[in-house]
């Protein structure tokens, strides 16, 4: 592992008016490493994230990438950095195949006649280039030009989460992709983060599901009242201390807070 | 249901082939022509003349000119009811124009004033987020309104007399309405199929927030896909004015609703983003076929529009039916 985490979020305050969502929200995660974020409802845990993808600004704390203090001033800059969000149901276009939605707004296009205006959708390159996505992160599907429609809600999570690593992402941040899913289907996605872990892929997962985040992330973070209140490794913790932090039962640690490690 | 996922690896047994390939829709339409041309023929064998069929096609390319720009719209998630109007403005507006700066600018008038149309519904519903009901009905009565003030309800006729060749002229025996119409459904086909544009339309249609999200500019796709259907609609007005010799505000009167009609019966659905360009060509042949066979065969055409309410019904019923099966 490289010296440097990835990303490092220090010390995030951000108010919505009289509203104080995060006080002290800190983070970091290093290349390869699985993060469980956890915490109430209303803990800040989405607001916290959509610092980080250049959604809100924050009123004070820093952002830094590789050791380097960045800004995101909207989500765009975020997302050119290498970040990506999968929102909860709005990462796909139903009535489009596999390769229009991994390629959706970012399609690749040939020119066939070499006269300006002309560019058409290069569907074959397209195509390729998905099977080979899917195949690296050992994703099946039955034919890649199925329409997401067709597909069950765990291939259709498969499919956003390809989707969003296929344009070099460093981080990818999942809100709850285990929530709509049959039980059976949960353990494929789990397998996807693996697999994007062995790649070398930061993955923030936000979860209600304690069990998914104990089977997949190497470390939690638990989010109090717009606070960090505890960082644990998955193997030096238990679902109880956990769960003790997040309902509220157990104090703040000072080091913790100051650290977010 | 997905019992079968795990058995394939991710080769693409079908190729570049994709959602908008001639599925079996499209193939069941096209036995429903041929069973609508053998049974018309049978009953009047007049419908299968070469006269005939020339002006079936010559009637119907205004339907298909208006259908195509409308079956974009319906693919990007809204319809249009303000088509029938605007023919009705964009005819009297034009000839005007046409009367007084001759034949070249009075037709690009028409192209111009419809595309101008088509962006101010694309505005209100882009920008000013109104539903496409609300903006096109608006329109529809603005349109309607402003068409009967400057014509003062009375037809217009003194175009030029080349003019007329638009609507009844002929290229190697065929049609100029269904060579420009033709025109328009393989543009607009290319258009949908093979261009970025157009799947950032299906996109739109299929789930507006995964556009936005995935960095379209959905309000700058919606309003081009409307300024395109104006121009569309500009263009039908300048064929069914010169195939009318003569211009007037109620010209395309209905217009909108055939035009949402074919494309539903070619089984565009509306607001799923599903459909395409190919199957609303067969819903306009369809129309056009039922409407020329019962002519012929003497059906009163009040019993046409019966006809034509039940199968825009039936054919909304079977799509959802084989939707739910599969």
């Amino acid at each position: 592992m490289s010296e440097h985490p990835l990303i490092e979020l220090i010390d995030i305050h951000k108010a919505f008016g009289p509203v104080q969502a995060l006080s002290g929200a800190s983070l970091s995660i290093m290349p390869g490493e699985v993060v469980g974020l956890v915490g109430d409802n209303a803990a800040g845990k989405s607001t916290f994230m959509k610092v980080l993808t250049g959604v809100h600004q924050p009123d004070s704390g820093e952002i830094k990438v590789n050791g380097e203090r960045v800004t995101f001033r909207d989500p765009g800059e975020s997302r050119r950095t290498g970040i990506e969000m999968i929102y909860q149901n709005l990462a796909l276009a139903p009535n489009l195949d596999v390769v229009a939605n991994v390629f959706l707004g970012r399609e690749l296009l040939r020119n066939p006649l070499s006269l300006p205006f002309l560019s058409v959708l290069d569907e074959k390159l397209m195509e390729h280039k998905t099977i080979e996505l899917l195949q690296r992160l050992k994703i099946n599907v039955k034919s890649v030009r199925l329409l997401v429609e067709k597909m069950s809600g765990g291939q259709q999570q498969a499919v956003a989460i390809a989707r969003s690593v296929a344009f070099e992402a460093k981080l990818v941040i999942m809100d709850e992709p285990t929530a709509a899913l049959a039980v059976k289907e949960v353990g494929k996605v789990l397998d996807i983060i693996n697999n994007l872990r062995a790649d070398g892929v930061s993955v923030i997962i936000i979860s209600h599901r304690l069990q998914d985040i104990f089977n997949v992330a190497d470390r939690i973070i638990v989010l109090q009242t717009g606070k960090t209140i505890a960082t644990r490794k998955t193997k030096e913790t238990t679902m109880d201390e956990i769960v003790k932090f997040i309902v509220g039962g157990v104090q703040p640690e000072l080091s913790t807070i100051a650290s977010g490690r | 249901m997905s019992q079968k996922t795990d058995t394939a690896p991710d080769a693409s047994r079908t190729g570049i082939a994709s959602q908008f390939r001639f599925d079996l829709n499209g193939l069941g339409m096209v036995f429903i022509i041929i069973a609508l041309c053998i049974v018309f023929s049978w009953l009047n064998p007049n419908f299968y003349s070469g006269t005939n069929l020339r002006n079936v096609a010559r009637q119907t390319a205004i339907l298909g000119i208006v259908a195509c720009g409308q079956t974009i719209v319906i693919l990007s998630g809204g319809f249009d009811l303000s088509a029938g109007m605007v023919i009705g403005l964009i005819s009297v507006t034009s000839s005007l124009i046409m009367i007084d700066h001759g034949l070249v600018i009075g037709c690009l008038s028409a192209i111009g004033i419809g595309l101008a149309i088509g962006a101010f519904n694309g505005i209100m519903i882009a920008k000013a987020g109104l539903p496409a009901f609300i903006a096109t009905l608006a329109m529809y009565s603005a349109a309607r309104g402003l068409a009967l003030i400057i014509s003062g309800g009375l037809p217009i006729t003194d175009m030029p007399f080349e003019f007329g060749w638009i609507g009844a002229g002929q290229i190697l025996t065929l049609p100029v309405p269904a060579l420009i119409s033709l025109m328009v459904f393989l543009l607009c086909s290319f258009l949908m199929v093979k261009t970025r544009f157009g799947r950032h339309v299906y996109a739109i249609g299929g789930n507006q927030d995964s556009a936005l999200f995935s960095g379209i500019n959905v309000d700058r796709v919606k309003i081009l896909v409307w300024s395109l259907h104006g121009g569309l609609v500009g263009l039908a007005a300048l064929v069914l004015t010169s195939r009318a010799v003569s211009a007037h505000a109620t010209l395309g009167e209905g217009m909108e609703l055939e035009s949402i009609a074919a494309t539903v019966i070619g089984g565009t659905a509306l607001g799923r983003g599903r459909g395409s360009i190919l199957n609303t060509f067969l819903g306009v042949v369809v129309m056009a076929i039922l409407t020329n066979g019962l002519n012929l065969i003497n059906v009163s055409s009040y019993y046409q529009m019966v006809a034509i309410g039940i199968i825009i019904a039936t054919a909304v019923y079977v799509d959802q039916f084989k939707r739910v099966k599969s």
